[in-house]
């Protein structure tokens, strides 16, 4: 559903992501895991088509998003990491429009965006602006806007940050349901209990090289040093091990 | 620039655990601290290497250089004039001095009203001085200088021209700039004062947004009021005394808006007494004890009401929005576009119509084109030396300002159009939505109304004037095609110089790319109506002799205005079409 090739992007000296090749197949929920500043977003973003590779090809269930954006996009939902919505446009007003863009309206839609709305207990605030919706209320809004035109495939950038716990159970629900009716997720996140307790198959990215990809399994069984945790196999592959002595930076 | 210093508003000393400094006493920010990160920012701005940068200083200076020329000029001239009349010649300099400062006083009221509700109420930076270790008073204090900077300098870059040609005229010597000085800066911070103060009423009053809505309304209805109220007293019949029956008459009607107690007749007061060669201490006293007091009185209604005010800003005061019969209407109305363009413009106008910071300039546009009206029906054209060529002229260099009008809104409503999407890009990149979709509705939200507004002016100042049908059809179709050449230029301009961080829609025209966006529509509107000047001139001409016009001079003329205006609409679309699906964000 989701292949990169090569998929290279340089801001003029500096590599952001270097010739990264990955498959995510159909019914996969794929975690994207990395230190800060190590290409994840930039990665998604590409995939999104907001960016364009230096390099490399995406595609979208098979289309070229290079070729033809318009066809790879109408099978993609992108939830991203900082959103900005139009603070002027009501929660309702907000979906209809994105499913405008999808070229979708009618009761089917109206019906979705309740739906979605009551899911996520947004139901009351649906004629609310969105400039009076706290940060979490509009992630909320987001992840609904990216499920309103039910795309075959969802790439997410950190969905969890300004969450309630109910939320992150509910989106952790949503993801795994979507996931079991054939559809395709990628997500980036830093926190790896729900990367390692949600995904498939999980990549670790670093400095713009993809570090090691696969099932939890996979990585437990090429990891060197007996690690058997997510976050100590993560440490590991990001040197974040060589973290300063506690003691020496309080003391600074 | 990443030159971030170690600020942490609050703290400005050695800090030991819990927040107390090395010391042992409490920390104590100055106010040169807290106003630290401004002058920070001022500084990496100036630095930052933002495209066209010192072209766009360049063609500002020069613009503001001759704007200044223009103010000296033509006061050093008015004034010269006074100077020489025997007797009043005095009295009306002091009188306009007056008029000019009452003026300045309401502008800064006005201005500094709403820069405080900015400053004290919604700036980002109030959570962390709010709950960081500092002192009230400092913090009034340095918003208080924060929304006197704001909302002052255009009015010091105004009074610059106009104290020098006093200063010129009447010889204030070496020391009247810092004469000017004493007089000016209480003059400025008396109304930073009392603006603050309203604001922090109001907001106690009503919640924060409400405010600003309500204050956005106030500020364009009173800047109206100011227009009309300047255009009805007709301030240019003072410069013609002989216009007046009686020299009672005239100077009843200098003394009609000035009061002794508005510190603007202090400050008139002050400056003329020392241009006419002598100190007069109690305008000086006055001025600086009122604005002394009017700071701690300010500072002590801010101890009382700004915790409260500040936490009821917080409040989002929740507002809803249904579909109501217009919301319905419209829905339908614009349904045989489809799904996508239907949404894309219904989007457009729920965004424009739910801002209050944007269309109420609409209200200060309507004031404007009625005073513009107003100026066409008192037009001397009937009477001697009006021939048959300067009636018809009039209509023809109507069709100039008309177009100014129309470049000007253009300005402001859809040259920042695309930029206002920065921060929604995400969204649209990511789906399948055309870009060329965006910048259609784009286009025609802007276009339409501009248009109607276009037709309106020309169709009810030419029905004024009386003009021929002949200038009624070329201006009509003249100001049709300019509207849609001004709007392809904003849309083109504003796609290659957006401004993607800017939040503040009315900051964007004033950017680079609204500078060049107004010199290529002078170029268009300038374009038009040379070409079309010959055709109009050699019709006219064939009217009042009786022949038969040249039509090869009148297609030639028209056809290449009609090329003009076509390609001044096509093109910058599509270069922005080209741009915008470039962009990276």
């Amino acid at each position: 559903m989701i292949r990169l090739t090569g998929l290279t992007k340089r801001y003029g000296s500096f590599t952001a992501v270097d010739r990264i090749d990955l498959e995510v197949p159909q019914g996969e929920l794929f975690g994207f895991l990395g230190p800060n500043g190590a290409g994840k977003t930039t990665t998604l973003r590409m995939i999104a088509g907001i960016l364009r590779p230096t390099a490399g090809k995406v595609e979208i269930a098979g289309i070229d998003i290079a070729k033809d954006p318009v066809a790879a996009k109408t099978k993609l939902g992108f939830i991203p990491d900082r959103p900005f919505i139009y603070e002027k446009l009501t929660g309702a007003e907000f979906l209809r429009f994105v499913a405008g863009l999808y070229d979708q309206e009618g009761p089917q839609i109206e019906h979705r965006a309740r739906e979605l709305l009551a899911l996520f207990d947004l139901e009351e605030w649906r004629d609310e602006l969105v400039e009076s919706y706290s940060h979490g209320m509009r992630q909320k809004l987001i992840i609904s806007s990216a499920f309103i035109h039910r795309p075959a495939v969802i790439v997410v950038d950190e969905p969890h940050v300004g969450l309630d716990p109910k939320a992150m159970r509910i989106l952790k629900d949503l993801f795994r349901e979507y996931v079991r009716r054939g559809h395709t997720i990628m997500m980036s996140t830093h926190t790896l209990e729900i990367a390692e307790g949600m995904c498939d198959r999980i990549g670790i990215i670093q400095g713009g090289h993809m570090r090691a990809c696969g099932t939890m399994d996979e990585l437990r069984a090429n990891a060197t040093g007996g690690d058997t945790g997510l976050e100590q196999i993560f440490l590991r592959l990001t040197g974040e091990n060589a973290a300063r002595e506690m003691v020496d930076v309080l003391d600074a | 620039m990443s030159s971030t210093p170690d600020f942490v508003p609050g703290v400005s000393g050695p800090v030991a655990s819990g927040g107390e400094r090395a010391d042992g006493g409490l920390p104590d920010p100055s106010l040169l601290h807290l106003l630290g990160p401004k002058w920070l920012t001022a500084r990496a701005r100036s630095l930052d290497d933002e495209r066209g940068r010192t072209a766009r200083w360049i063609v500002l200076g020069f613009f503001g250089l001759i704007f200044w020329a223009f103010i000296f000029g033509m006061l050093f001239r008015l004034l010269k004039y006074f100077k020489g009349v025997q007797e009043i010649g005095p009295f009306l300099s002091g009188k306009l001095l007056g008029l000019m400062l009452i003026g300045f006083f309401s502008i800064l009221l006005l201005s500094n009203v709403i820069t405080a509700l900015s400053s004290f109420f919604l700036a980002k930076d109030l959570d962390m001085l709010v709950a960081g270790p500092v002192d009230w008073l400092k913090l009034y204090g340095a918003k208080l200088l924060e929304t006197m900077l704001h909302s002052s300098w255009m009015v010091v870059l105004l009074a610059i021209p106009m104290f020098s040609a006093y200063g010129v005229v009447y010889h204030g010597g070496w020391y009247y700039p810092l004469a000017v000085l004493f007089v000016f800066l209480p003059f400025l911070a008396i109304p930073a004062v009392i603006g603050s103060a309203i604001t922090l009423l109001l907001v106690n009053i009503f919640p924060a947004q409400r405010t600003r809505d309500i204050l956005s309304v106030i500020a364009v209805l009173t800047a109206g009021g100011i227009v009309l109220l300047f255009r009805i007293v007709r301030p240019e019949r003072l410069a013609r005394p002989e216009g007046f029956r009686s020299l009672v008459d005239f100077v009843t009607v200098l003394r009609t808006p000035t009061s002794p107690f508005m510190p603007s007749e202090w400050a008139q007061r002050a400056i003329m007494a020392w241009l006419d060669g002598r100190i007069e201490p109690l305008p000086f006293y006055l001025l600086g004890t009122t604005a002394l007091a009017a700071v701690v009185l300010g500072a002590l209604l801010h101890r009382a009401l700004y915790d409260k005010g500040f936490s009821k800003a917080q409040e989002s005061g929740g507002r809803q929005a249904r579909t109501g019969v217009m919301g319905r209407a419209l829905h339908r109305l614009f349904s045989p576009l489809g799904v996508l363009r239907r949404e894309l413009i219904l989007k457009e106008l729920r965004l424009f119509f739910r801002d209050t910071t944007q269309w109420s300039q609409l209200i200060l546009l309507a004031v404007l084109v009625v005073v513009y009206v107003f100026n066409i029906k008192y037009l001397p054209l009937k009477g001697e030396g009006m021939t048959f060529f300067l009636v018809n002229i009039v209509p023809f260099l109507n069709l100039v300002l008309a177009g100014f009008v129309l470049a000007s809104i253009a300005a402001r409503f859809i040259f920042p159009g695309v930029s206002l999407e920065g921060r929604t890009l995400w969204l649209l990149r990511s789906s399948p939505m055309p870009v060329k979709e965006l910048l259609w509705a784009k286009f025609w939200v802007g276009t339409v109304p501009l248009l109607v507004l276009a037709l309106g002016i020309i169709g009810v100042t030419n029905y004024l004037l009386q003009v021929t049908a002949f200038m009624m059809a070329v201006s009509i179709l003249s100001i049709t095609l300019m509207t849609f050449a001004m709007a392809g230029l904003a849309i083109g301009f504003g796609t290659l110089y957006p401004q993607f961080e800017t939040e503040n829609a009315a900051q964007i025209p004033t950017s680079f790319g609204g500078l060049l966006f107004m010199m290529a529509a002078v170029a268009v509107i300038g374009g038009v109506v040379i070409l079309e000047a010959r055709p109009v001139y050699t019709y006219l001409s064939a009217r009042a002799y009786g022949m038969k016009p040249d039509l090869f001079e009148m297609v030639v003329g028209f056809g290449l205005a009609l090329l003009l205006c076509i390609t001044a609409t096509i093109v910058p679309i599509r270069i922005a079409l080209t741009r915008l699906e470039a962009v990276e964000r």
